[in-house]
């Protein structure tokens, strides 16, 4: 009898333990989904470390705390792993209430009809549409649809150039591409280690904002009105063409750059003087002076165009906020997403995050030197095109993108690479875009 | 009923308790016959939860076009039946082909990592067979690259064959081996590969090591001596005593090196950094770069499906064999 009643005892206690289990990760997703007075915020990392985002934002969210009375929790999520958990709480429906996202993914995530679109009553509950820069605020959505995010913070590419190295070739800052060409034959000295330019040949995604911006510069496009892919438009040839033969036949770039992929290689090259130029986003003031570059050593001016091309120098690189559309919490989220886009919020994160205020006529804090701030923000606002607001988006930058990984790579390793071959890979990349969609 | 009661263990539990029990005993099912149903279960419920639930659903994927524009509502993706399969299955086709290069380069890969930390597992086994002094320390040592973690080991490499700064060119250039005004790249172009089996297998071979060394523990110590004695050379000793030995432990050591090496995802993820070239384009890591990140489950469960399909014939064929081979010994 006893033994019985342990047997019974142990199964319920089985049956209990596994039924905690469940509702017990099922509380805390439902959790997490907010019940009253607080929301779930996961957020990109844009800090030195997921500490340094945290150690950043946690005061202001006390804040939002404080004037609401809307506890957030805060999740700091590292670039490998955000897209993913992203895509993840979208096909489950079970995720944050507000979240960060690369703003090029905004038309791919629109797409899947799971963030709340920003008509005029959510926009107006965070301050309205004319807060928000019209160049930041196109990387919403779709053209022509309701935005389902809204700019959070602002970046561009410019090109870095050491001054000492030019002041003593007795050159002035390129103005156009082939001068940049001419100038970094001047600079390079391969004898000593010394190149004109260092490039990110083995990032797939800096590969793939150059081919968009070559392309846009030759007046090119990767996509037609309609959403269709067309890769393999000659401009778009081109404009790889032009961006290969930086290392290929202009050789002012090093080929070991062809595995660079961390973003930050460059960036060391430039800070030590083996490289006099370099293609970088406005947020690589923190790194160069970790390594130990001073800001008054360098100047930055628009990345530049073919003398018959189109002053196009950036893409509108940047992070959105969206809001999912399943949250239960609605108002606090929108409260949250004002908060944050706030003229207040912005100009206390421009500094520790390096960003371009996403708001009209905002003042920069990411930099000091003013030089540079009016640089960069005359780029963002009037040089920068958005890239392809199409929801084959993603898979457009993963496929030219590897490609052009590829194509670098073939030319490090002494192969050599022309126009048809460009060609070639961009048909095979858009067969791939359309044959798996 | 004294001879029921005391007899608890042959009559039906509890049945002393009720009356009659002796003259209805084959009607009824044995009092408790229940418990070891709801024993097992927890175990059945969670099988179903975490393994065959998901395949099921991820079979049913397949045949969906479940691209990002239904992901967030999956009841309304378009069934496209074997659609899906055959653009993988398309050879003419751009994703299809390189679905195959993947495969072949995946094959290419698994068939050199098995094989050779096989040997390198079996050669170091035997090798620390018979006791000497430091033995401790070789094992030890033997088994470091399995006791640290993958992602810091790879990262490691991955610093090691950077072409301008990587300790590996500055070695080989010592030696002469490469001209070191123009080192080669290890992690770009086809040269990948080879930096890939390296990494897998210096990551795998400790684990056959450590198999083998277990089943070589089982090996009669008298059956070398005698053979000794009859004048057998250590090769001869090693086929004729050591192999048959280690039988059990190798059929499954293979199996399961295979699988592993076959669906390996850490080993290009960490090294190639996301973006892997055609050369070290494994097969898991395929399907990863080219539907998810794109968000198209649709596809990439097509692609697995296809993975799973292929694993389980070569593990089928593979058992078969296996089974054969020890009803006739």
């Amino acid at each position: 009898m006893k033994k019985r009643v342990l047997g019974v005892a142990a199964i319920f206690a089985a049956a209990a333990l596994s039924l905690a289990g469940c509702s017990g990760s099922g509380g805390s997703s439902a959790g997490s989904t907010g019940g009253s007075g607080s929301i779930t915020y996961w957020a990109s990392n844009q800090g030195t470390s997921l500490q340094n985002d945290k150690d950043v934002l946690q005061p202001l969210l006390d804040k939002f705390t404080a004037q609401t009375g809307v506890k957030v929790n805060l999740e700091v999520i590292g670039w490998n792993d955000l897209q993913t958990r992203i895509q993840t709480a979208v096909t489950s429906g079970v995720g944050p209430d507000v979240v960060n996202i690369g703003n090029t993914w905004a038309t791919s995530f629109q797409a899947t009809g799971a963030f709340l679109p920003f008509d005029d009553s959510a926009m107006s509950a965070i301050g309205g549409a004319d807060k928000f820069a019209a160049t930041a605020l196109s990387t919403g959505g779709a053209a022509g649809q309701t935005p389902t995010s809204v700019p959070l913070y602002g970046f561009a590419y410019g090109l870095y150039y050491n001054k000492a190295m030019f002041a003593a070739a007795g050159l002035t800052p390129p103005t156009t591409w082939e001068d940049l060409v001419a100038d970094g034959k001047k600079l390079n000295d391969p004898a000593k280690g010394v190149w004109g330019t260092s490039i990110e040949a083995g990032s797939y995604t800096e590969n793939n904002h150059f081919a968009f911006i070559t392309s846009a510069q030759n007046g090119g496009s990767y996509f037609d009105g309609s959403g269709n892919p067309t890769f393999t438009q000659s401009q778009n040839v081109d404009g790889i063409a032009r961006y290969l033969a930086l290392m290929q036949t202009d050789k002012i770039a090093d080929p070991a750059d062809a595995q660079y992929s961390t973003g930050t290689e460059s960036i060391a090259n430039f800070a030590k003087g083996t490289a006099a130029m370099i293609f970088n986003q406005n947020n690589a003031e923190a790194n160069l002076t970790a390594d130990g570059m001073d800001p008054s050593q360098y100047g930055v001016v628009p990345i530049p165009a073919p003398a018959a091309g189109k002053p196009v120098a950036s893409f509108i690189a940047g992070i959105n906020l969206s809001v999912f559309k399943n949250t239960k919490n609605q108002d606090a989220a929108l409260k949250f997403v004002n908060f944050m886009t706030s003229a207040d919020t912005q100009s206390a994160l421009g500094k520790p995050f390096s960003s371009i205020p996403v708001l009209k006529d905002a003042t920069p804090t990411f930099t000091t030197d003013p030089a540079i701030a009016t640089t960069f923000s005359t780029i963002y606002n009037n040089m920068s095109q958005p890239l392809p607001t199409v929801p084959l988006e993603a898979s457009f930058e993963t496929e030219v993108g590897n490609s052009m990984n590829t194509l670098f790579a073939t030319v490090a390793t002494g192969g050599s690479v022309s126009s048809s071959d460009i060609q070639n890979a961009l048909n095979t990349a858009q067969e791939k875009v359309a044959a798996s969609n | 009923m004294v001879l029921t009661t005391e007899k608890p263990e042959v009559a039906p539990r509890g049945a002393a308790s009720r009356p009659g029990a002796v003259k209805l005993p084959k009607k009824k099912r044995a009092a408790g016959w229940w418990l070891p149903f709801a024993l097992i279960a927890p175990a059945i419920v969670f099988e179903l939860l975490i393994h065959v639930i998901p395949m099921a659903v991820g079979i049913w994927m397949s045949f969906l076009k479940l691209t990002q524009f239904y992901i967030a509502n999956w009841g309304a993706a378009p069934f496209v039946g074997l659609g899906n399969y055959q653009i993988a299955l398309n050879f003419n086709g751009a994703q299809g082909q390189a679905l195959l290069s993947s495969f072949v380069v995946t094959c290419g890969y698994t068939i050199l990592v098995v094989g050779i930390a096989w040997a390198l597992g079996m050669a170091a086994a035997v090798a620390l067979q018979k006791t000497f002094r430091g033995r401790a320390i070789f094992r030890t040592m033997f088994l470091i690259p399995y006791a640290v973690p993958v992602f810091a080991g790879i990262i490691t490499w991955k610093f090691m064959f950077q072409q301008n700064t990587g300790v590996i060119n500055q070695i080989l250039g010592a030696l002469h081996l490469i001209d070191p005004n123009n080192p080669p790249f290890w992690l770009i172009g086809n040269n990948a590969f080879a930096a890939m089996v390296i990494v897998a297998i210096w990551k795998l071979w400790p684990f056959a090591f450590l198999m083998l060394m277990a089943g070589l523990q089982t090996i009669n110590e008298d059956l070398y001596e005698a053979a000794s004695l009859d004048g057998a050379k250590p090769f001869r000793q090693w086929r004729n005593i050591t192999l048959p030995g280690l039988g059990a432990v190798n059929n499954v050591l293979l199996l399961v090196l295979f699988l592993w090496t076959f669906n390996d995802f850490n080993t290009p993820f960490i090294l190639f950094g996301g973006a892997e070239p055609p050369a070290g384009d494994l097969v898991s890591f395929h399907i990863y770069n080219t539907s998810f990140i794109t968000l198209n489950f649709g596809f990439g469960s097509a692609m697995s499906v296809l993975l799973l399909l292929f694993l389980m014939l070569v593990s089928a064929i593979y058992l078969a064999f296996i089974n054969r081979r020890s009803r006739r010994a």
